[in-house]
This record gives C-alpha cells, sequence and structure tokens, in this order.
C-alpha cells in the first residue's frame, strides 16, 4: 500500500497548524524584505560614492551567497555577539535580508523608470527631497513593480522550508518529524509539495490578476477606475 | 556594468575572509572546508548539466512536441516550479525509496537540483528560442530546410546566445541550492560548516569563511559566463 487515506486524515490537522507557521512566516519575512529592500535601493542610488558602492557591494554578497547559510550564519553567530534571536525571529531576518536584496534591484529598476523631469519639476515647486520623494517619486515608482515584487513574494514562500534546519516547526519540519514517528514519509511530504503547489499556482494566478489590471490602469491613468 | 562593484565586493569579502582567519587558528577547518567546498562543485556541475538538458527537452518538448509530450512537459515545468527544492530533494530522497527506487544522496542531489532549476531554465529556453525573428524560420523554409533541421542548425545557436546571462543567474541559483543537500546527509561545504561549528564551537570564523567561499565560486561562474557571452557574441556579428 503506497498510500494510506486514514493516515492522511490523521495528520491533516497537524500539517494544517504547521502551515500556518509557514505563511506566518512568508509574511513577516516579505514585510521585512519590503522595507529594506526599499532602503537598500535608496542608499544603492545614492550620489555618494561611499554609500552606494558598499550598499551595493552588500546587495551582490547577500545575492550570491546561499540563503541557509546566511540562516545558520544569524542563528548560530549572532549569539556570539550576545544577541541570541529565537529560531524564527532569526529566519524571519534571514528571509527578510534575502529576498530584501532581491526587491531592492526591483524598486531600482522602478525609480529609475520615473521620469528626470519629475524631480526638476518638484525642484522648481521648492519641495524638499523627502517630501519628494514621499509624495512624488515613490507613488509612481511602486505601482509598476508590484508584479515583480510579487514574484519575490511566491519565491520566498517557496523557500520557507529552509527554516526547518534551525528547527522552527513549519511544515516541512513537522512533515519531517510525523515521518520520523510513523516511518511513512510518503504521505507527508507529498502533502507538503502538494500545499506548495497550490498555494503557489493560486498566488502567480493572483499575481497575473493584478498585472493585467494594473496595466489596463498604467496605460489610462485617471480613466475606468 | 555590475562588474565594478562584484570586483569591489570581491575584494572586501575577501580581505575580510582572510583577515576573521588571519585571527582564528583557520589552519585547522580550511582542508575539511575545502573538502566540502569541492563536493559543493561536483554537484554544482552535475546539477548544471542535469538542468540545462532537463530544460532543452521540456522547451523543446513544449513547443514543438506532439500533444501528450506537451503536456509531460508543461506538468514538470509548472510542478518544480511551483513546489520548494528542498520539498522535491526531500520527496526524492525520502518517498522514492517506498517506491523501491533507492538512490545514492549525491545522485538524489543532483537529480532534484537539476530538475528545479531545468524548469526555470525551460521558461528561459522558450523565451530565447521565441525571441529569434520569424523572419529565420521563413528563410529556413524558403531554403527547402526541414524543420528540425532548420531548428537545429538555424534556431537554436542564435537562441543560445540570448539564453547565457539569465543561464549565469540560473547557475548561481543553483550553487546556492546546493547548500540544501546538507540536509540530506551529504557532506558538502554546509555540511562540513555545520559539523566543525559543533565541534570547535568557532562559529564567527566558520562561517565566515564559508560565505567566501560561496561568494568566491559564484564569481568564478559570473566570470565564467560572461567569456561564454563575449564568444557567443562574436559567433552572432560573424554570422550576420
Amino acid at each position: 500500500m503506497f498510500w494510506d487515506w486514514n493516515y492522511v486524515w490523521e495528520i491533516m490537522p497537524t500539517l494544517l497548524r504547521a502551515s500556518v507557521v509557514t505563511i506566518e512566516a512568508t509574511l513577516l519575512g516579505f514585510a521585512l524584505a519590503a522595507v529594506l529592500g526599499l532602503v537598500m535601493a535608496i542608499l544603492r542610488m545614492s550620489k555618494s560614492q561611499w554609500i552606494s558602492v558598499p550598499t551595493a557591494a552588500v546587495i551582490e554578497f547577500i545575492r550570491s551567497t546561499p540563503l541557509l547559510i546566511q540562516i545558520f550564519f544569524i542563528f548560530f553567530v549572532f549569539p556570539e555577539f550576545g544577541l541570541v534571536l529565537p529560531a524564527m525571529t532569526a529566519g524571519v531576518i534571514a528571509l527578510g535580508l534575502h529576498y530584501g536584496a532581491y526587491c531592492s534591484e526591483v524598486y531600482r529598476a522602478g525609480l529609475e523608470n520615473v521620469p528626470r523631469g519629475q524631480w526638476e519639476a518638484s525642484t522648481a515647486l521648492n519641495l524638499s527631497p523627502y517630501i519628494t520623494f514621499r509624495d512624488i517619486i515613490i507613488p509612481q515608482a511602486i505601482p509598476p513593480v508590484i508584479p515583480a515584487l510579487g514574484n519575490y513574494l511566491v519565491a520566498l514562500f517557496k523557500e520557507t522550508p529552509l527554516l526547518s534546519a534551525i528547527a522552527v516547526l513549519e511544515l516541512m519540519q513537522t512533515a519531517k518529524i510525523l515521518g520520523s514517528e510513523s516511518f511513512r514519509y510518503v504521505e507527508p511530504i507529498t502533502l507538503v509539495g502538494g500545499f506548495f503547489l497550490i498555494m503557489s499556482l493560486v498566488a502567480s494566478m493572483f499575481i497575473r490578476q493584478v498585472e493585467s489590471s494594473l496595466n489596463r490602469s498604467l496605460r489610462n491613468p485617471g480613466g475606468d477606475k | 556594468m555590475q562588474l565594478r562593484p562584484l570586483a569591489i565586493c570581491a575584494i572586501v569579502f575577501f580581505t575580510a575572509g582572510l583577515a576573521v582567519a588571519s585571527f582564528a587558528n583557520f589552519r585547522e577547518f580550511i582542508p575539511g572546508l575545502l573538502q566540502g567546498a569541492w563536493i559543493t562543485v561536483q554537484i554544482t556541475i552535475g546539477g548544471c548539466i542535469v538542468a540545462v538538458v532537463a530544460a532543452l527537452l521540456a522547451a523543446i518538448a513544449r513547443m514543438y512536441g506532439p500533444a501528450p509530450l506537451r503536456w509531460l512537459a508543461v506538468s514538470y515545468i509548472e510542478l518544480f516550479r511551483g513546489t520548494s527544492a528542498l520539498v522535491q530533494l526531500f520527496w526524492l530522497f525520502f518517498v522514492l525509496p517506498h517506491f523501491g527506487i533507492v538512490l545514492e544522496p549525491m545522485s538524489v542531489a543532483i537529480a532534484a537540483l537539476g530538475l528545479n532549476v531545468g524548469a526555470y531554465g525551460a521558461e528561459v529556453v522558450r523565451g530565447a528560442i521565441t525571441a529569434v525573428p520569424r523572419g529565420q524560420w521563413e528563410a529556413s523554409v524558403a531554403l527547402n530546410m526541414p524543420r528540425k533541421l532548420a531548428l537545429r542548425r538555424i534556431i537554436l545557436p542564435q537562441a543560445f546566445a540570448a539564453m547565457i546571462p539569465p543561464w549565469g543567474n540560473l547557475f548561481i541559483e543553483l550553487l546556492k541550492a546546493t547548500a540544501l543537500v546538507s540536509l540530506i546527509t551529504i557532506s558538502d561545504l554546509a555540511f562540513k560548516a555545520q559539523q566543525m561549528n559543533q565541534t570547535t564551537f568557532r562559529t564567527v570564523e566558520i562561517f565566515s569563511i564559508v560565505l567566501v567561499m560561496y561568494l568566491a565560486i559564484s564569481i568564478l561562474i559570473t566570470v565564467g559566463m560572461r567569456a561564454l557571452e563575449t564568444v557567443a557574441a562574436r559567433g552572432m556579428a560573424r554570422g550576420r
């Protein structure tokens, strides 16, 4: 017997409870990534090379080293400096940093696509750089890149199983524990795979919809809304 | 364009790594970590080969295959893009033996990572093939070339040049994903790092050196792909 439905129903509640942790980690991690990404993008576009080059270096560094090692680094190395983090917090910070570096590139594309004239007009109107950024540039820069950010949300969601390596009781870790208790890995791991597949298919459908509605409203600003 | 920050980044982190390593008694961990790095490199190379083959087959089956093959390719791409690499790895490692297929951890790692990246690569290949101008197909028809020959001799060589930069990114993704294989008992770089961390407790030094090692490998990939890009671009210029 390869597939035991009774066992599936038995473990379903545990897995569903664990999936809440997965979704929590995804949302918290992405919120952090969205904020950190914007900060990194702005620092990277700074006029001073002393700010922009190190920021670029840090972004490249984060992007070209494995997330798993970064998770370990935050979880095992920070305590050496007296900062002991619970596993979940360490995981969320690592996810947020890693995807923040990716998101910063997306934000940068959005920010660079705002026409120069917008900056010049703001200068002409005597707006301070802060107000210009907050009220003129950001509102024009962010909406076009929302689909790209959404793709990273899905990617981040699919990376949350890595948190199982530092014993966060998310979906994968729970499935592994269930498997080791009953010596049946087929059902728990297949269910986890199915869960991820369904969630990411739904999410990418949702992103496609947002994308097309954004395209409509961007091509026709102030039109049918 | 990105070469300057990349170079600066390499220098800064390399010196930082050296500084950390020099105040640590780094000779005790370097040999072990290098052993792990070698396994990581092997898995990366194997995974890249599997990924390229899987991507080409899936993309061509999806675009030109008969309906059942097309469906198979689409479901492969969606299945592997829609689930986590770690879940795929665990599935192949823990679930396949239940069906009587027992693979070595190394083969599981190469197959899982290669197939995962191959699914993303299939879309890259498809994009590159679609980007070849229609006129190239029409010219092949005018020259009385069979479709298969036109695909092999005319379309794919041009598509290859266009797909090199995105493949560079995918190879780096694959390198980063190899860290996952430490969780299925392969003693790669990440595994060695954890093992040494548990025996020596020199956490800061070990993980810093490991990060720098991964960075070095990914810079090697970037540089290699840049070189390949120039070679491919030169061929294109001559052909036009």
